[in-house]
C-alpha cells in the first residue's frame, strides 16, 4: 500500500529568490529611511533617501568616480567583519537612526546634535574625492557632507584645543570582539580638521550614506590614508594632546598619527609607490598627499615627513 | 580494503578533476564577474589559500595511513604535491602578471624589502625542486634515501607558507591561525611517533649488535 505524506514544504512557502534578496536590500535599505523620514524636507527625501539639493564643489576631482557597486560592496569596516565583504552583508548590525553626535572637550559650547540638526548646520556639497587605502587600492568618491570647520565652529574650541579626537560607534552586542581596541578611535591636528578639505560625510552618489560605508556620519580627510576617515562617529573631542588612535596602539609601527598619503614613505609591508584604482588593470603611480599636495603640504612644512608618518 | 589497480586508477581520475574544481570555481566567478570590486586581489588570495590547503592535505596523507590503515592512500600523494605546487605557481604568476604586471625592479624591491613576499617567494622556490623530482625516474636516479631527505623540505615549505600568510594581514589573524594550527598537528602527530618509535627500540632491547657478539664470545670461550 502506499502511504502518501504531503511534502515538507508546500511549494507556495518556498521564497523566490529574487524576492528574498529584495527584503535584504529592504532590510538594509530600512535604516537609511528612517533616518531620512527625520530630516528636513529641503535636505533628504524620506521616500527615496535621496539628499538634496546639493551644491557643487571646486574642490571636487573630474576624475569618473568608482562604480557606486564598489564603493558600497568593497569596504574596510572592522566592526561589521574584517573581510572586504563582510560590511555590506552585515548592514543589520548598525542603525543608524536615531543618532546623536556629541561635541565635548576643550569647547566653550559642548553640544550634542542630532543628525537632523548636522545636515541643517551647512548647505550639503557634493565632493567627489579620490580616496587612498593604505592597503594599496584607491577609488573615487562622490561623497555628500559639509566641512568639519562648521561644526567645529559651532562648540567654539578653546584656545587651549590643538587636536580633534574622533570616536565611532561600538556595540558589543552586535559588533566583532578582539582585532583592535574599541571603540575605533582617530585622531586630527586641529588645522587640519580646519582645513576645508576636510568635510563630515553623510551620503554618497547622492542618497544617504549607507551603513558599511560609516552611516550616517563619517569623517573624510582625502591627502590621507582612508582608515583616518572615522566611520559612524558618536563623538568628537577637542583635547590639548595628541590623542592615541586605534590603528597606532594596533601597529605603532606601521601606522602613525598623520598617516598622510606619501608614495616615498612606505608601510613596512607594503610599498606605497603604487596603487591600484579599483577597475583598473593596471597599477598607477600615488601622489603626495594623494593628489592634494598644493592645498595641504603648507601644513607640514620643515616637518620630516618619514619620522611623523 | 585495499582498491584493485584499475579501482585506483577510478580513484586517481576522480582525484584529479576534484584538485581541478577549485581552479574551475574561479575560473567561473571571474566569467561572472563574481569576484568583487578587486578581482586581482581575489585571485591571488584565493590561489595562495589553495597552494596551502593542498600543501596540508598532502602532509595529511601520512598520519590518515597510520591512523587508518589505508596504505594505498600513499600512491595518491603524488598528485597532491604536485597540485600544490601548480597552484602556487598559479600564485606567484598572478602576482608578477596581474599584480605588478612585470615590473621586475618593483618586484625585486618586494622580494628583498617586504618579510611576507621574501618567505613566500622562499616557499615556491624550494617547492621547485620537489615537484620536478616528483617521479619515479628521479627516485631511481638519487636513490631512496637521499630522495626522501630532499622531500623532507616539504615541512619547512608549509611552516614558511603559514609564515607568508601571518604576515601578510593586518590585524585579524584567524585564518592564518587556523591553518598554523592545522599544521602543528600534522607535523606534532609525526614527532610523536618519531617518539615512540625510539622508546620502542629502547624499551625492546632492540640494539642488534651487542647481544650478538656477547653470545659469541662466549661460545668461544666455551670452547
Amino acid at each position: 500500500m502506499l502511504i502518501r505524506r504531503p511534502p515538507d514544504v508546500l511549494p507556495s512557502e518556498i521564497t523566490d529568490p529574487d524576492l528574498y534578496h529584495a527584503r535584504r536590500r529592504f532590510i538594509a535599505q530600512a535604516g537609511s529611511l528612517a533616518l531620512a523620514a527625520a530630516l528636513p524636507a529641503s535636505q533628504a527625501n524620506a521616500a527615496t533617501g535621496r539628499l538634496g539639493p546639493l551644491a557643487a564643489s571646486p574642490f571636487s576631482t573630474t576624475e569618473a568616480p568608482t562604480s557606486r557597486k564598489a564603493v558600497t560592496t568593497y569596504n574596510n569596516f572592522y566592526e561589521l567583519g574584517t573581510d572586504k565583504a563582510d560590511p555590506a552583508e552585515n548592514t543589520h548590525r548598525l542603525r543608524p537612526a536615531p543618532w546623536t553626535l556629541r561635541i565635548e572637550g576643550l569647547v566653550h559650547k559642548p553640544r550634542s546634535f542630532g543628525i537632523e540638526d548636522l545636515l541643517k548646520l551647512a548647505p550639503l556639497e557634493e565632493r567627489i574625492y579620490r580616496m587612498r587605502c593604505v592597503e594599496g587600492w584607491s577609488m573615487v568618491i562622490p561623497w555628500v557632507g559639509f566641512p568639519l570647520a562648521t561644526l567645529l565652529k559651532a562648540a567654539e574650541p578653546q584656545g587651549s584645543a590643538k587636536y580633534v579626537e574622533f570616536v565611532s560607534h561600538y556595540d558589543k552586542a552586535t559588533m566583532t570582539h578582539g582585532v583592535l581596541d574599541w571603540p575605533y578611535t582617530e585622531g586630527l591636528r586641529l588645522d587640519e580638521a580646519r582645513h576645508p578639505l576636510t568635510i563630515l560625510a553623510v551620503g554618497l552618489y547622492g542618497d544617504m550614506l549607507p551603513v558599511q560605508n560609516g552611516a550616517p556620519i563619517r569623517l573624510v580627510v582625502p591627502w590621507k590614508y582612508g582608515f583616518k576617515g572615522a566611520k559612524s562617529i558618536v563623538t568628537l573631542r577637542l583635547v590639548d594632546k595628541q590623542p592615541l588612535t586605534a590603528w597606532m596602539k594596533a601597529g605603532p609601527s606601521e601606522y602613525g598619527f598623520y598617516s598622510n598619503v606619501n608614495p616615498e614613505v612606505d608601510h613596512p609591508r607594503w610599498s606605497q609607490a603604487t596603487e591600484r584604482r579599483i577597475g583598473e588593470f593596471l597599477k598607477r603611480k600615488t601622489l603626495m598627499f594623494n593628489g592634494y599636495a598644493d592645498q595641504v603640504a603648507s601644513m607640514y612644512a620643515g616637518m620630516d615627513l618619514r619620522r611623523y608618518f | 580494503m585495499t582498491p584493485s589497480n584499475p579501482q585506483l586508477s577510478g580513484i586517481k581520475s576522480a582525484l584529479f578533476l576534484a584538485c581541478l574544481l577549485p581552479a574551475f570555481l574561479l575560473w567561473r566567478r571571474f566569467d561572472l564577474d563574481a569576484l568583487g570590486a578587486n578581482p586581482i586581489e581575489a585571485i591571488t588570495r584565493n590561489t595562495g589559500e589553495w597552494t596551502l590547503r593542498f600543501l596540508l592535505i598532502t602532509l595529511a596523507v601520512t598520519p590518515l595511513r597510520k591512523l587508518t590503515g589505508w596504505h594505498w592512500i600513499v600512491r595518491l600523494r603524488r598528485m597532491l604535491g604536485l597540485f600544490a605546487f601548480a597552484y602556487g605557481v598559479a600564485h606567484l604568476l598572478t602576482y608578477l602578471w596581474l599584480d605588478q604586471f612585470f615590473d621586475w625592479p618593483a618586484i625585486a624591491r618586494d622580494i628583498l624589502k617586504r618579510p611576507f613576499i621574501t618567505v613566500g617567494f622562499a616557499a615556491l622556490v624550494l617547492m621547485t625542486p620537489l615537484a620536478v623530482t616528483s617521479n619515479n625516474f628521479a627516485i631511481r636516479k638519487l636513490g631512496g634515501r637521499r630522495w626522501q631527505a630532499l622531500h623532507r623540505a616539504v615541512y619547512a615549505i608549509a611552516i614558511l607558507g603559514c609564515v607568508h600568510f601571518w604576515w601578510l594581514v593586518k590585524k585579524d589573524v584567524t585564518e592564518p591561525l587556523i591553518y598554523s594550527l592545522i599544521l602543528a598537528v600534522l607535523l606534532g602527530l609525526r614527532a610523536w611517533w618519531r617518539e615512540l618509535e625510539r622508546r620502542k627500540q629502547i624499551a625492546g632491547g632492540y640494539l642488534p649488535q651487542a647481544p650478538r657478539l656477547n653470545s659469541k664470545v662466549i661460545r668461544i670461550f666455551a670452547k
